[in-house]
């Protein structure tokens, strides 16, 4: 582009420089749709982690991924939120965030939240310290520093708590809690957070039957106000919880649909079943990747 | 007397002919009447001595000419006078052993004057000129490029045409070019051909003779000259530029060594290791002491020194390793804090044992020296030797990473320590080899620097931050990426230092380096994928 | 104002070693002084100004070991570079002692300090324009400090450079500065460095009570920025400086910019390393290009791991020890107090993690039911 071109751009009277425009801070779900994945590409020194993935979630839905280790949900969410650069594709959250250009911050900070695999809490902190850091507050340096816990902050506090059980254990540190107590506080500080996403990795890993269903209440109380999405091996608690599943398999979608459409479909049962060499040789991969 | 020749002939016998038993005793008879002999005979016996013993009298002729030749007064025997820090003394002429006991008034200067002096540096000239090995013939016309005169000449001018050796006869041709050039009374054209010879070399007296001639009456010939010289100046400066790579390559090689064994604890066991340079500085104290031990055989003594030092350093490392590094697993920032004070201990161990002051380690003579490749671009020998040295280090380093064993279970650990462990690689063993082997090569590394710096108890702290740089600027466990940092960093230093002054080029680079990784965390080749974060 | 009175009173309840510190501190600083300003020289409790000058050095690696604490005991990075700080913040006072020396130098030269003249200089460089000034100096010795680690920092922990990878980084950053600053070009004395001062704000610099006033001072600032270093870290930011060190990956997906933390933290770290060089080149009396060396930075280190780091009152402690060791050590069998140092550093990260202030917990804890039953009886 030559430098009049360049100059005329800058100057077109019906746009806004973008330094100039208000901050959108709300997201635009008026297409009822709050996050698109289009193309997502991304390898890792040859090996296509993510392959022309295309994947939309409706604004207050509650969704399961499935699939086999190496399929990439792991690393669907990592590029979602931040943590890992695709290679080509674009994730936009609502109409107007484009997710790919913020860092894991700033996608916190629009109301995506994320539990991990492992649960990870801040061990060396209260159960309560764990929960006021997550909650959806001005996470600036300054603010911080001066910031006080109002009364609402410590009635929300003891809200999340009850919900996930911990209320007699508020003032432990976290990391003197047992896995399933990890795995709790973790979503616990979801909640605290008031995300408008969630994403979820294998949440009942770890946890006891009773446990598991709580946990599946609590999930599907939460969509409907919230977007969720959950990644699960676990079929049983899927199917307690799904409306819709998708499959991923190699780094693109197979198929979605209900549960039912799911376990009838030639493709997935071909993938899961029929070849079973298939689904091994890329649950071998991911593990050498993901280490 | 019978002594002094047969001396000579173990000298120069593989130069000169064997004397035949009749010759010996004219060429006796010849010095005894040199002793006493008047002016004027001088020459005669001068040019029989030459003619008798050829290249072997050149010494004799040297004293003369310097004027320093005597003869005792009571067996009429020759000897050379020589200070010796103030001290007159005297020695044979021929094999430069002392006669002792002898005073002044004991001897009697044999006198040259004028005359003779000329003829004696013709003689020598000639003498060289004629002598069997071309090297001799080829130093003594570059000797005789900043004294030709008209008679010098005249021999080089008999002796050009029948001349076999190609770079002698070349080095002629640039002396009578340079005495062509410079007669005024000669015809412009021939002159400006010899110019034009001139302009092939990089002799400083060929220089010297240019910038002369720029001063000439005939324009052409300033003109010429002034080309000549630019020419001269442009290929110098392609030398230098060399030379300048030559010593960028030669810092490289000694990051390379010192931050190999870096790279492989690092990048395996991602241990930081600040003990290193103590590594690097106890294989230096194991020259030392190896060459203590053997003072007659400096020559050989690297080769006993470097798998010694292989050995010291690499013990000291898998010890530290069994007794401190391994129980901090996990928590590089503690080791780092260990490491530091194990290198503490070490110093003031050095100090305590040896000096806190440096120690010299000798060179072996084959290391010494330099390879002169033309008058303005000469390459020491000990560096040159240092870079083939890393080089091979390296080269046998990627080898045993990738071919032996040992190898495959340091790969396999440094990529995937858990894995390597659940598949019965034994992680202990390993990283006590590991670190053994990252130890011993900087123990190498130590024997390589001893040649090059003095030894003292600081040696490993002068390197330490700089093998760091590398290691990060290369990327960690890429032994490439180290090799490639080493060469950048160490050209890039000695690039920078001509403008720069070596402090500020320090700078420069150590500056770079910290706006480099800011840039790519991971260094020049990182390792991609999830496995890397 | 009421706002930040609030955010202070608030503090109070927080760190429980805070005022008990504070109270010993600067009671043993008015006890030593008091010994030294009324009792005679040949009392048994008379303190020497020596001693005096000592202590007052001790509080100023005291304050150092602050400094290095908080960025390491608390974020978990390890500055490899602090000494860099505290040689900056030194200059700076430096700077300021050289230009009121005036034309009492050796050249009586009334502008140029003396090594100016014998390198032949005929004008004050740009940056020593000012520094005449008490209160520009001051400014200088906070700012220097607080603009290299706001750079450095900004550059590094935006890039996520982290672990030991910073660790060098900062100590190259040290090393580069040894290295410049022992060029005579740099226009800081170069090899010397900084030296022969003469007075204060106009006060003596030989006198007892200048030295005594600079000691006070030094306790002074030592309890001032140990209670805000309190407060600070046990505010929110606090916490989330600490989600850092244990963390950092999960602290960015709650939504907090840990670069900018740290950044902040980093900064406010170096600009206490430079004001405990600014308080300490006036009770040495020297400053040269060593401070610079990285061996300096790496002693900080221990004496905050020997100490305890992650507790303010250990960072303090361990400074404190360690350097009286080394005056004694030092005085004794100097060739022994490397070894000792070094032995230091192996056993203290083998052994004590947690520094004396572990101990010290663990103690605590063995021993708090037989107290409590002893309060029975």
């Amino acid at each position: 582009m030559s430098a009049l071109d360049n100059t005329r751009e800058l100057f077109r009277r019906d746009q806004v420089w973008p330094f100039l425009a208000p901050a959108q801070s709300r997201v635009n779900v008026d297409n009822q749709m709050i996050l698109y994945v289009e193309d997502l590409n991304l390898s890792f020194d040859g090996f296509k982690a993510l392959n022309n993935l295309n994947l939309y979630i409706n604004d207050g839905e509650l969704r399961c991924l499935i699939g086999a280790n190496g399929a990439g949900k792991t690393t669907l969410m990592d590029v979602i939120t931040g943590k890992t650069q695709c290679d080509s594709g674009t994730v936009y959250f609502g109409q107007n965030h484009n997710l790919l250009n913020k860092d894991e911050a700033e996608i916190a900070q629009l109301g995506i939240g994320r539990k991990f695999q492992k649960p990870t809490v801040f061990e060396e902190q209260t159960v309560f310290d764990n929960l006021e850091l997550s909650l959806k507050t001005d996470k600036r340096v300054l603010p911080t520093l001066f910031s006080r816990l109002t009364p609402t902050q410590i009635d929300r506090i003891d809200e999340v708590l009850k919900t996930i059980g911990l209320a007699e254990h508020r003032f432990m540190l976290a990391g003197a809690l047992s896995h399933g107590q990890k795995q709790w506080l973790e979503i616990g500080m979801l909640l605290a957070a008031d995300p408008r996403l969630l994403l979820i990795d294998e949440p009942v890993a770890g946890m006891t039957a009773q446990e598991t269903e709580r946990t599946a209440e609590l999930l599907t109380s939460l969509a409907g106000e919230r977007t969720v999405i959950v990644v699960e091996h676990d079929m049983e608690f899927v199917r307690s919880i799904a409306r819709t599943v998708t499959v991923l398999h190699q780094g693109s979608v197979l198929a979605e649909g209900t549960m039912d459409q799911i376990q009838s479909n030639k493709d997935v049962i071909e993938v899961y079943l029929g070849e079973e060499a298939v689904g091994e040789k890329g649950a071998e991969q991911g593990k050498g990747e993901r280490a | 007397m019978r002594q002094l020749i047969a001396l000579c002939c173990c000298l120069f016998g593989l130069l000169s002919f064997p004397i035949q038993a009749a010759e010996t005793s004219r060429v006796d008879a010849l010095f005894t009447e040199l002793a006493g002999a008047k002016l004027k005979h001088m020459e005669l016996i001068l040019e029989q001595l030459e003619e008798a013993k050829g290249e072997a009298i050149l010494p004799l002729f040297r004293v003369l000419l310097g004027g320093d030749l005597y003869y005792i007064k009571a067996n009429k025997n020759l000897v050379g006078k020589f200070d010796d820090q103030g001290k007159t003394l005297y020695k044979q002429v021929f094999n430069d052993t002392l006669v002792p006991n002898l005073a002044k008034r004991d001897v009697k200067k044999i006198r040259v004057n004028n005359k003779l002096r000329g003829y004696l540096r013709n003689a020598i000239a000639r003498i060289q000129l004629t002598a069997k090995s071309p090297s001799v013939r080829e130093s003594a016309v570059r000797e005789l490029l900043s004294k030709l005169d008209a008679s010098t000449v005249v021999i080089l001018e008999d002796l050009y045409p029948n001349e076999p050796n190609k770079k002698v006869k070349e080095a002629m041709g640039l002396a009578l070019a340079m005495h062509t050039a410079s007669q005024t009374e000669l015809a412009v054209s021939n002159r400006l051909v010899a110019i034009e010879t001139l302009s092939t070399s990089l002799e400083n007296d060929v220089r010297n003779a240019l910038t002369k001639l720029t001063q000439d009456d005939n324009p052409a010939i300033i003109k010429a000259a002034q080309g000549a010289l630019e020419q001269i100046a442009q290929r110098a400066k392609r030398f230098a530029f060399v030379d300048q790579l030559f010593f960028g390559l030669s810092l490289g090689s000694v990051l390379l060594l010192a931050s190999i064994g870096l790279a492989i604890t690092f990048g395996v066991m991602g241990v930081i290791n600040m003990a290193h340079g103590e590594m690097i500085m106890l294989g230096a104290y194991t020259t030392y002491v190896v060459q203590l031990i053997m003072p007659n055989y400096i020559d050989y003594s690297i080769w006993v020194a470097i798998p010694a030092a292989f050995l010291v350093s690499g013990l000291m490392g898998v010890l530290i390793e069994r007794l401190v590094i391994r129980h901090l697993h996990g928590r590089p920032l503690e080791t780092l804090l260990a490491t530091f004070g194990i290198s503490l201990i070490l110093q003031q161990l050095v100090r305590t044992i040896f000096s806190p002051l440096n120690r010299q380690v000798s060179t072996p003579s084959w290391m010494s020296g330099s390879w002169e490749i033309n008058p303005v671009l000469s390459l020491t020998l000990n560096r040159l030797y240092i870079l083939a040295f890393a080089l091979l280090v390296f080269i046998a380093l990627v080898i045993i990473l990738k071919k032996t064993s040992l190898g495959l279970n340091v790969r396999a650990v440094s990529q995937n320590r858990n894995m390597a462990k659940a598949m019965g690689v034994k992680t202990n063993w390993v990283d006590a080899m590991t670190f053994g082997l990252g130890s011993g090569i900087a123990g190498i590394a130590g024997v390589a620097l001893s040649q090059l710096t003095n030894v003292g108890p600081n040696l490993g702290q002068a390197y330490i931050i700089d093998s760091f740089m590398v290691v990060v600027f290369g990327g960690v466990g890429n032994l490439l990426g180290t090799l490639v940092a080493a060469f950048t960093l160490g050209i890039a230093t000695k690039f920078l230092e001509p403008t720069t002054g070596a402090v500020l080029a320090a700078i420069l680079v150590l500056v770079f380096i910290i706006l480099f990784i800011q840039k790519r965390p991971k260094g020049l080749f990182p390792q991609k994928g999830r496995a890397a974060e | 104002m009421s706002r930040l009175t609030a955010w202070f009173s608030e503090g109070r309840s927080s760190g429980k070693h805070t005022l008990p510190f504070v109270v010993i501190l600067l009671g043993v600083t008015l006890l030593a002084s008091a010994a030294n300003l009324f009792l005679p020289a040949d009392s048994a409790l008379y303190v020497s100004t020596y001693t005096i000058t000592l202590l007052g050095k001790y509080l100023c690696y005291a304050m150092l070991a602050l400094a290095v604490d908080i960025i390491w005991g608390y974020c978990g990075i390890l500055s490899l570079g602090h000494g860099a700080f505290f040689a900056l913040g030194g200059y700076a006072m430096g700077m300021y002692l050289m230009r009121q020396i005036g034309d009492r130098g050796v050249y009586g030269d009334p502008l140029l300090p003396d090594f100016m003249v014998f390198l032949d200089w005929k004008e004050l460089p740009w940056f020593w324009l000012g520094m005449d000034q008490f209160w520009f100096a001051m400014l200088m010795a906070v700012a220097v400090p607080g603009l290299l680690a706001f750079v450095f920092g900004w550059l590094a922990f935006r890039s996520r450079v982290t672990g030991v990878y910073l660790s060098i980084m900062t100590q190259a950053l040290t090393y580069a500065l040894l290295l410049a600053f022992f060029r005579n070009e740099m226009g800081f004395g170069g090899n010397n460095g900084l030296t022969d001062f003469k007075e204060i704000l106009g006060f003596s610099l030989q006198s007892d009570s200048t030295r005594i006033s600079l000691f006070i001072i030094t306790a002074l600032l030592l309890s001032v920025i140990f209670v805000i270093s309190q407060r600070i870290l046990s505010s929110r930011f606090g916490k989330v400086v600490l989600t850092i060190r244990d963390a950092e990956s999960r602290s960015r997906f709650i939504g907090y910019r840990t670069d900018r933390y740290k950044v902040w933290l980093f900064v406010y770290s170096a600009v206490i390393a430079g004001i405990a060089g600014a308080l300490y080149v006036p009770q040495v009396g020297i400053i040269n290009p060593g401070e610079f060396s990285p061996v300096n930075s790496i002693e900080m280190v221990i004496w905050v791991a020997v100490g305890g780091r992650g507790t303010l009152i250990g960072a303090v402690i361990g400074a404190l020890l360690v350097n009286y060791a080394k005056t004694r050590f030092t005085a004794i069998m100097p060739d022994a107090w490397l070894f000792a140092l070094g032995a230091m550093f192996v056993l203290v990260t083998l052994y004590l993690p947690k520094g004396l202030m572990g101990v010290y917990g663990q103690l605590k804890a063995k021993y708090r039911p037989t107290n409590a039953k002893e309060s029975q009886v």
